[in-house]
């Protein structure tokens, strides 16, 4: 059974029904020892992917394989043609409003260069100052530090609050005439919190900026527009949302992408090349240099569908209901304290805990031998955990896959590790 | 699990020995794993050429700290060769997956199960490289390598 979509004509909504969409996913009957079965709690690191994904993998493979924009002949059009249907199906996703607009690229860390390559290297000067956060991805500072040390722009940083949120008085005072981007996560992979959006950027706008937005947590799991955002520069990545590792996403404003030069050189992203001069191509032509990744694009395309069908309110409700019971299940478990936010509404599916006198590691290491995969360490932002005062966390991620049984055995687990390491410093 | 986390490891990790400043040393060293947070402080007093106090502190895992309170039991007394012999035995250890054999002192045998675990070994090298790095003279801070699995930016 269907339900149409209020909304959206074209797309068939599916009732959310955790038991059918836990049969699309493989990997979720794994077993990590005999009679051990994987409880997947990694999904910020990177998700899971259905069968219909995996299928049109291996369909293109295997019935179309062809160079794109290359042939007359009927498999380089074929392939050409899903590979811009796949790219249709990304701007409709994010409600871009062109769909020259989405670049393809490897990865979020890839498209966040690209900006800082092709955008701010031309347009930034010294002095110029970039914004971004306490709780940024280290994909999101580092290109900034060598931003920074190659020309002489200023970095800043919006501070963090105890409970995990921006602090946004601080942020009234940073964001000024002299900021040129604000570039900034929508959540954090290390807490979860979600960014008071709706507040920065319009601070950001107010003084002229451009504002780009790591989506790489929110698009995966939250409702995005970037219309009604009102942002510039949107980066993400497939291999967080169902899709296949190795395709990124940034969507731009045309008329910034068209002011930028070219990322890389090449074949694809040129009109016309003379001994002299070479003159370029259209975007999002101009910078997909090189052939693409034609198969995971279109696969990716496979896994917007599915999300599609479940619809993103629908994923945000289910993760937001599995992040209650989670919070509230896990302040139960003796010795566990829990950072970031702690309202299910201010975070997205991410948990990051430490239980005392045992180092995040060891947690990782025993959970593993029950069958759950969390992530331990400083998950690439390392200024949290500074903020924090702790060298590493224990976190586990929900996506929408994930149940509240699984949160049990998680809690449960945790009950052993104490138990193991009890007497433990 | 049991294969990882020996009761003799738990030991060492819940009750540390040497795990103490050291007023005047000789040299010393300090170590990290910044992936996981591991963090290990070596300190060694040297007269002649044998090692008459050593200590350490830091925080991490139970097997980086266990590792590093196994290691000073066994250098403590020792010549800086045979403190060196261990060092190089100890990485022959976590490479191969065979008992190191270091003479009269059993308890390192239990780390042998950590060869198992890839994303473990840099944290029970730590100490040694630690160990290492001060007696070649106190000098820059130990990075352990970070081996692949620890290398993955997947926040
Ligand atoms: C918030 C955030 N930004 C950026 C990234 C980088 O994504 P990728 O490794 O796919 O480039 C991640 C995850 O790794 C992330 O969680």
């Amino acid at each position: 059974m269907t339900i149409a979509d209020p909304r959206d004509t074209g797309v068939q909504r599916l009732p959310f029904d955790l038991a059918r969409i836990r049969r699309d996913f493989p990997i979720l009957k794994r077993e990590i020892a005999p009679g051990v079965p994987l409880v997947y709690l990694d999904n910020a690191a990177t998700s899971q992917k259905p069968v219909q994904v995996i299928a049109e993998l291996t369909r293109f493979y295997r019935d179309h394989n062809a160079n794109i924009h290359r042939g007359v002949h009927t498999l380089s059009v074929e392939s050409t043609e899903l590979y811009e249907a796949a790219r249709a199906k990304v701007a409709r996703f994010i409600n871009a409003p062109k769909t020259e607009e989405i670049i393809f690229t490897r990865n979020t860390t890839e498209s966040l260069n690209l900006v800082a390559h092709a955008w701010a290297r031309k347009f930034l000067h010294e002095g110029d100052e970039v914004v971004i956060s306490e709780i940024e991805h280290h994909s999101n500072i580092v290109p900034w530090q060598m931003l920074r040390d190659a020309r002489g722009i200023v970095l800043r940083y919006i501070p963090m609050l105890p409970d995990g949120t921006l602090d946004l008085d601080a942020a009234r005072k940073i964001i000024g005439p002299r900021t040129k981007l604000l570039s900034i996560t929508a959540m954090s992979n290390a807490l979860g919190t979600i960014v008071s959006l709706e507040v920065l950027v319009p601070l950001a706008k107010a003084q002229g900026a451009v504002v780009m937005v790591d989506g790489a947590q929110s698009v995966p799991h939250l409702p995005v527009d970037v219309q009604a955002l009102d942002i510039d520069f949107l980066a993400f990545s497939a291999h967080k949302m169902l899709g296949p590792t190795g395709i990124g996403i940034l969507w731009g404003k045309m008329a910034l992408l068209d002011a930028m030069d070219p990322f890389l050189g090449g074949g694809d992203m040129i009109l016309t090349v003379n001994m002299e001069r070479s003159t370029w191509a259209d975007v999002p032509a101009k910078f997909e240099a090189g052939t693409p990744n034609v198969a995971d694009a279109i696969a990716f395309g496979a896994a917007i569908d599915y999300l599609d069908a479940l619809g993103m309110d629908a994923v945000r409700e289910h993760e937001r209901e599995i992040t209650d019971y989670a919070l509230r299940r896990l302040a139960d478990v003796p010795g566990v304290s829990i950072f970031g936010p702690m309202d299910a509404d201010l975070r997205g599916g991410v948990i990051s805990f430490e239980l005392e006198g045992v180092h995040p590691h060891d947690i990782g290491q025993v959970l593993d031998t029950r069958g759950v995969a969390i992530r331990t360490g400083h998950h690439c932002a390392q200024p949290v955990m500074l903020a924090l005062n702790v060298p590493a966390t224990a976190r586990a991620s929900f996506y929408l896959y994930n149940t509240t049984d699984e949160v049990d055995k998680l809690a449960a687990s945790l009950q052993e590790v104490t138990r193991f390491f009890g007497g433990g410093r | 699990m049991e294969d990882l986390y020996r009761e003799i490891i738990l030991d060492h990790y819940r009750q540390p020995r040497n795990r103490h400043a050291i007023e005047s040393p000789s040299c010393s060293a300090d170590g990290s794993n910044p992936l996981c947070g591991d963090q290990v402080t070596v300190a060694v007093v040297v007269d002649g050429d044998r090692i008459t106090e050593i200590g350490f502190s830091g925080q991490g895992c139970s097997i980086s700290q266990a590792s590093a309170s196994m290691m000073t039991e066994y250098v403590r007394g020792r010549t800086v060769a045979e403190a060196r012999a261990g060092v190089d035995a100890f990485q022959q250890m976590m490479t191969t997956g065979t008992v190191a054999g270091l003479e009269g002192f059993d308890d390192i045998d239990a780390l042998v199960g950590v060869a198992k675990f890839p994303a473990r070994v840099k944290c029970a090298s730590l100490a040694w490289k630690t160990l290492e790095q001060a007696l070649n003279e106190g000098g820059a801070p130990v990075t352990t390598p970070v081996t692949t699995d620890e290398r993955n930016s997947n926040g």
